[in-house]
């Protein structure tokens, strides 16, 4: 018996607040002014989930791949009962844990001990079970120091550390993670990643959502790709990837229209339009690789000439970091005015030593006197794919960090088996 | 009916642990702490005197009238208390019920349930009064408690309504207030049942807390005669107010993670 059956699941929302009432004055306003038709007429709806199809065995870890927005979490929420399908059948056999943040229902004025025990109950554990793991789990979230302190005094590492060490010690049949691990410190992720790990000898069944790829290649043999509320593929993980990553770069290809962004800064006298990623070699690219050529293009457009504008590019890993920023003006160039209507300026960076994983960028064009003409935060993501580059064939993990270095190793003194490694 | 009844019961300890917090929570970081519980109604008690005894002559069907306007102000503190808290609760606790899967009702029913602390504490002092006074206790005093279901049901059945009306309508917390305030005197606290005409008594034994509080009067004093029929009429109130508190959010609640 499968543990997880999803029958042609869909899931509408409505969508445009502008149209429903959300207090009483605006019912009855509605209702005044066009007494027949309810308030039903202006509503825009969205199907986040559609016809969604989707069996896993017990025992199974299975991985959850998709763009922002495509319905990947909808699809968790529905099956955690926390929303109900607007069509179709869910069923999951045996006690369900859905970890969609760490930490849930944590009160600041409570103690560490405190919130254990009410985190935990929410969560689904019996206060006997907890009793029983209190040890563990002070001891695996590392503040024991802390433990009768309210937890408003600690940091908001420790915090996420005590909210792991809950979600870790549950023993649900079937486990759904939402994105947890997108957060907290390296060698924290790390930890949490092993925990998953573990997953595996415990014979439950668990549906894993992440952006980071290289974690649900490791963790999940299988994989199902939501694309637009639809399940656009189901396999082993390394195809579904692989096709995932595909469609990447065929958005590069047609180039990110940029003029539709509501949410741009910036007075909007010149403006980007538009975002494309080449090879040096003008081509546009299938996949971004650690250690590639990259060429942005960014297109803008003026409605009337401007004088003295710089462009600027930001880098974010996906936990937000910003990794670089890079403009026109630090390179000390100078435009002094921009005629034309439209046109682009090429970025070109030579050597794109990003470790494998998702980045973020924003964009920006200000005048030198710091007039912000265009604003636009994180507006285009970006996957960089592992790659050989020291040609070991070890590959490049996004585990081990943000940037790679070209570098070489030199032995003294000891027997090495290789011989020296030149970089290219 | 029963499948929610029984996921109630298998969710018996996170009801638990909801109002451990609570409790827990209110009286964390205050200076004097449980003595809130107190303070209010003693504190309104010296005010209702001084003005409705004192200034104004109200009658008190001869009881002394600080301890007949005590007495309905416990039950009254608890009940304006709980359907503000639980009223409120589900919008406060959106964080909670977005992320996880529990049986909503949890959530406004630990509001209400927790607040019988601050009733057992007020009740105590009660008692004291009763000392000061030289009443001695009856055996009623036994039903005290007792009275405290349909207080409870009440409480659970109007806090669960506004609960569901405010995740979808937010000026629900700005009726709330309003709402106690009224019902305060549109209730036998200030006054007794026996200044209103008694044609007009069963219409206001519609408001369920007349004969809920009249109740809890009863069990304290040995002179005052229960008006069944009013008490009967409450009764029936409560009930269904509870019944269709319960239905209501049961028809709303599979919405509320998609629209809080």
């Amino acid at each position: 018996m499968s543990a997880v059956v999803v029958e042609n699941v869909s899931k509408q929302y409505q969508i445009g607040h502008l149209h429903r009432a959300t207090t009483f004055r605006e019912a009855l306003v509605n209702i005044a002014k066009r007494p027949f038709a309810g308030d039903r007429r202006n509503l825009e709806t969205i199907w986040a989930l559609k016809d969604v199809n989707l069996k896993a065995e017990g025992g199974e870890v299975v991985g959850i791949i998709g763009r922002n927005g495509a319905g990947k979490s909808t699809l968790l929420k529905v099956l955690s009962k926390i929303t109900y399908p607007t069509s179709g059948r869910v069923k999951v056999t045996g006690r369900i844990a859905s970890l969609l943040e760490v930490g849930t229902g944590f009160h600041s004025e409570l103690t560490g001990r405190e919130n254990i025990y009410l985190n935990g109950s929410i969560l689904g554990m019996r206060k006997k079970e907890i009793d029983a793991k209190l040890d563990a789990i002070i001891d695996f979230g590392g503040v024991e120091r802390f433990i009768d302190t309210p937890i408003k005094r600690f940091s908001s590492g420790m915090r996420l550390r005590l909210g792991f060490a809950v979600a870790a010690h549950l023993d649900p049949d079937v486990l759904l993670v939402d994105e947890v691990l997108a957060v907290g410190d390296v060698e924290f992720q790390k930890k949490c990643l092993d925990t998953m790990d573990s997953l595996h000898t415990g014979g439950r069944t668990v549906l894993f959502v992440s952006h980071n790829l290289a974690a649900i290649e490791n963790l999940c043999p299988r994989s199902v790709w939501i694309d637009e509320g639809k399940v656009r593929m189901d396999g082993e993980s390394k195809d579904v990837i692989k096709a995932y990553l595909g469609t990447f770069a065929g958005a590069g290809k047609r180039g990110l229209d940029l003029r539709n962004i509501a949410t741009r800064g910036g007075s909007g006298e010149i403006k980007f339009t538009a975002l494309e990623f080449f090879g040096l070699d003008g081509q546009p690219l299938k996949v971004i690789r650690s250690g590639d050529n990259l060429v942005l293009r960014l297109h803008y457009m003026s409605e009337a000439p401007v004088k003295g504008p710089h462009f600027g590019v930001q880098i974010y890993s996906d936990l937000g970091t910003r990794i670089t920023s890079l403009s026109t003006w630090a390179a000390g160039l100078d435009i002094p005015e921009v005629i034309d209507k439209e046109g682009y300026v090429d970025l070109v960076i030579d050597f794109l030593n990003l470790m494998p994983g998702r980045y973020y960028l924003s964009l920006w064009l200000k005048s030198v006197g710091a007039t912000a003409y265009d604003v636009l935060d994180h507006c285009a993501a970006f996957d960089v794919e592992a790659a050989d580059f020291y040609g070991s064939g070890k590959g490049i993990d996004g585990r081990f960090g943000i940037i790679f270095l070209p570098c070489r190793w030199k032995m003294q003194g000891m027997q090495a088996g290789g011989t020296e490694q030149e970089f290219k | 009916m029963s499948e929610y009844l029984s996921e109630i019961w298998q969710y018996r300890e996170l009801f638990y642990f909801l109002i451990w917090r609570d409790v827990k929570v209110r009286y964390k970081q205050t200076l004097l702490g449980a003595a809130w519980a107190v303070i209010q109604p003693f504190c309104t008690m010296i005010v209702f005197t001084l003005f409705f005894r004192n200034m104004a002559n109200m009658p008190s069907d001869g009881i002394p009238y600080p301890i007949f306007t005590y007495s309905a102000l416990i039950p009254w503190t608890y009940l304006s208390q709980a359907i503000t808290n639980a009223g409120n609760s589900l919008v406060a606790s959106s964080n909670l019920f977005t992320k996880v899967y529990f049986p909503r009702v949890a959530i406004p029913a630990s509001s209400a349930f927790s607040g019988l602390v601050d009733f057992a504490i007020a009740s105590t002092v009660l008692l004291g009064m009763m000392v000061y006074y030289e009443f001695t206790p009856r055996w009623t005093l036994l039903l005290w408690p007792l009275l405290l279901i349909p207080l409870v049901m009440l409480a659970l059945g109007i806090g669960m309504i506004f609960a569901a009306l405010n995740v979808k309508y937010r000026d629900v917390r700005y009726a709330l207030p309003f709402v106690t305030q009224i019902w305060l005197f549109l209730t036998p606290i200030i006054y007794p049942t026996s200044i209103i005409p008694e044609q007009f008594r069963p219409l206001l034994a519609l408001n369920p807390l007349v004969g809920i509080i009249e109740g809890f009067r009863a069990t304290l004093f040995a002179n005052r005669t229960m008006d069944w029929g009013m008490f009967a009429i409450s009764m029936i109130m409560t009930t269904t107010i509870f019944i269709a508190g319960n239905v209501y959010f049961r028809k709303t609640e599979r919405i509320f993670a998609d629209i809080v």
